[in-house]
């Protein structure tokens, strides 16, 4: 189901005309009402007028987290603090968080790009949906529950947390639609399976899940135990929040809502614009926001584009599901690693993503590694040689896979700390 | 003559072993035979308990990772040679022995062991004389 097929089914010709006509406008106005960016094109010696279509973009400079955290808390807005109806912060784990504000109009966007998202997902004003992800500073709660409103469903707006409710809720009320991050919906079906729940006993079709990145095996994983189709949905609070691309139900890409945020992959050694197909770093232009419009904002996120139409019917570019980022990549001893290869080593051998916790430690001048990993009921086994016999396993698939050794040290179940939001898989003690 | 052993996961840290003691205690669930194997980073609890059902529901709502496993239970004469008879018919029969823990008291030498056949080898000592002790045989209560 589309929500706006004539803004998620236009012809490429007739899309990039109007980002050329919102560009424009955009540019002119940031120019005189934002100091950052009045300086940053002087600097180049570009003036509003030299932005004459979308192809024009490139010229343009770049924007990234320093410069947010630089201008804390509201260096960047581009309207009067009379016209922001509503902040927002992420959780910055290193110095200031990142502080973000909407107008109205603001929040009208965001509520049809969320409610596109949904209509993906097939749901209508017949569904109940629970938003399981945080409500507060984070955009996560709040950006789901704008949307399923705009759609006419039922919102749960229960948040995070208190999981046993969350189930007898989800029982009671009917729950059809999940909204929460992936590794939730995973401790949601082991605390199901605890209660002793009947799968049959709720209601649930389908499942959006975001926030942070995931597996297909994750994804092979959430749909068996839930019995759900499983999207992934893409945002960050600075281009909006969640919502700004998902998958619909072909699950072949995530559609971009490229009408209000302009995508560009580029190269993170050079900056230079690739390809559709090509690996690189997400760049988003917000063409259409008020209160805090950014210009080629620097995402961090590895992914690659695809231009052709979807099965679905929608035309509007899609992303492939974000595995890496250009700085979660750990360099040790010299190899760069992502956290994600270590999960798809351990979906390959136990068939299911045991909870895992990468431990990285520096001694006498050497980086040492460490991959914990809980003992569930899969992996277990009441012979010594058997659990040896599958930690070597694992351990020579990650030295082939990733090129370095990597001790594997099997713990007791939930010894490894659970998030109710993003899941934390990587903990660097080294002081680098 | 089959008898339900219960496996439990432990780390090798501290109070982890008394965790599981103090959990079966506290719900009147009684330990007839208790092994550990041990490595360096961690053990396997090996146990038959009064309750196997229970104390799986216990221990699993503690947040033990656990398996069952058949074992059988020989009674053998506390005398050198007593063992090793036994030993030699489950060979000459072709089974494996995957391990075993045993303790003597008395006249009486009590051995649990865990073969790679378990039907097989209650049928070929009862076939030799040999004492099996059944579940019930180990509990007092």
């Amino acid at each position: 189901m589309i929500w706006n097929p004539s803004c998620e089914c236009l012809s490429r010709d007739e899309l990039c005309a109007r980002q050329g006509q919102e560009l424009r406008q955009l540019v002119e106005r940031v120019y005189h009402d934002v100091a950052f960016y009045r300086g940053k094109m002087q600097a180049l010696g570009l003036v509003p007028e030299d932005i004459r279509s979308i192809e024009d973009l490139s010229k343009l400079p770049f924007t990234t987290k320093d410069d947010l955290r630089d201008t804390y808390p509201f260096g960047l807005f581009a309207v009067p603090m009379d016209q922001i109806v509503r902040l927002h912060a992420s959780s910055g784990t290193t110095g200031r968080a990142t502080v973000v504000g909407y107008t109205r109009k603001d929040i009208q966007i965001w509520s049809e790009v969320v409610a596109r998202a949904l209509a993906g997902a097939m749901t209508t004003s017949k569904d109940m949906v629970q938003v399981a992800y945080g409500y507060g500073l984070f955009t996560g709660g709040l950006g789901l529950h704008y949307g399923v409103e705009k759609i006419g469903a039922a919102v749960i707006p229960i948040s995070g947390g208190n999981t046993k409710r969350q189930i007898q809720l989800m029982r009671d009320f009917g729950t059809t639609v999940l909204a929460c991050t992936p590794s939730y919906a995973l401790y949601l079906a082991e605390t199901l399976s605890e209660m002793g729940i009947a799968r049959d006993e709720l209601r649930l079709r389908v499942g959006i899940f975001g926030a942070e990145p995931w597996t297909e095996g994750m994804r092979r994983e959430i749909e068996e135990r839930l019995a759900i189709t499983a999207l992934d949905i893409y945002g960050l609070s600075e281009v909006i929040g969640p919502g700004v691309s998902c998958e619909c139900m072909e699950r072949k890409g995530l559609h971009i809502q490229e009408d209000h945020f302009v995508p560009e992959v580029i190269d993170p050694t050079n900056l230079s614009v690739s390809e559709p197909g090509r690996v690189g770093e997400l760049v988003f232009t917000t063409v259409t926001k008020e209160g805090l419009p950014l210009i080629r904002y620097r995402t961090r996120d590895l992914t690659q584009l695809d231009h052709s139409p979807c099965a679905c019917g929608r035309t509007s570019a899609r992303m492939q599901k974000c595995l890496a980022r250009s700085d979660d990549m750990l360099i040790i001893r010299g190899v760069n690693v992502f956290p994600s290869q270590i999960e798809s080593v351990l979906l390959e051998i136990a068939g299911v993503a045991p909870h895992y916790l990468l431990v990285v430690e520096r001694e006498h001048n050497l980086d040492i590694m460490t991959l914990m990993v809980e003992v569930d009921e899969h992996v277990f086994s009441d012979k010594v040689g058997q659990l040896e016999a599958w930690t070597k396993k694992v351990h020579h698939a990650l030295e082939s896979t990733l090129g370095i050794s990597i001790n594997v040290k099997l713990v007791e179940p939930k010894t490894i700390e659970r998030s109710e939001g993003k899941a934390k898989r990587v903990l660097d003690k080294r002081k680098l | 003559m089959i008898i339900q052993q219960l496996s439990v996961f432990l780390e090798n840290r501290s109070g982890r072993l008394t965790e599981v003691t103090a959990a079966l205690g506290d719900e009147g669930i009684n330990i007839s035979a208790l092994c550990i194997a041990e490595t360096s980073d961690f053990g396997i609890l090996r146990m038959v308990v009064s309750d196997a059902g229970k104390a799986q529901e216990v221990l699993r709502g503690r947040g033990f990772s656990l398996s069952v496993t058949q074992v059988i239970c020989l009674s053998v004469s506390n005398q050198p040679g007593a063992v090793n008879q036994a030993l030699r018919i489950l060979s000459k029969a072709n089974i494996s022995v995957e391990y075993m823990y045993a303790f003597a008291v008395g006249a009486t030498a009590f051995v649990m062991i865990r073969t790679n056949d378990i039907e097989q080898s209650i049928a070929v000592m009862l076939e030799n004389n040999l004492t099996l002790i059944p579940a019930s045989g180990l509990s007092d209560c």
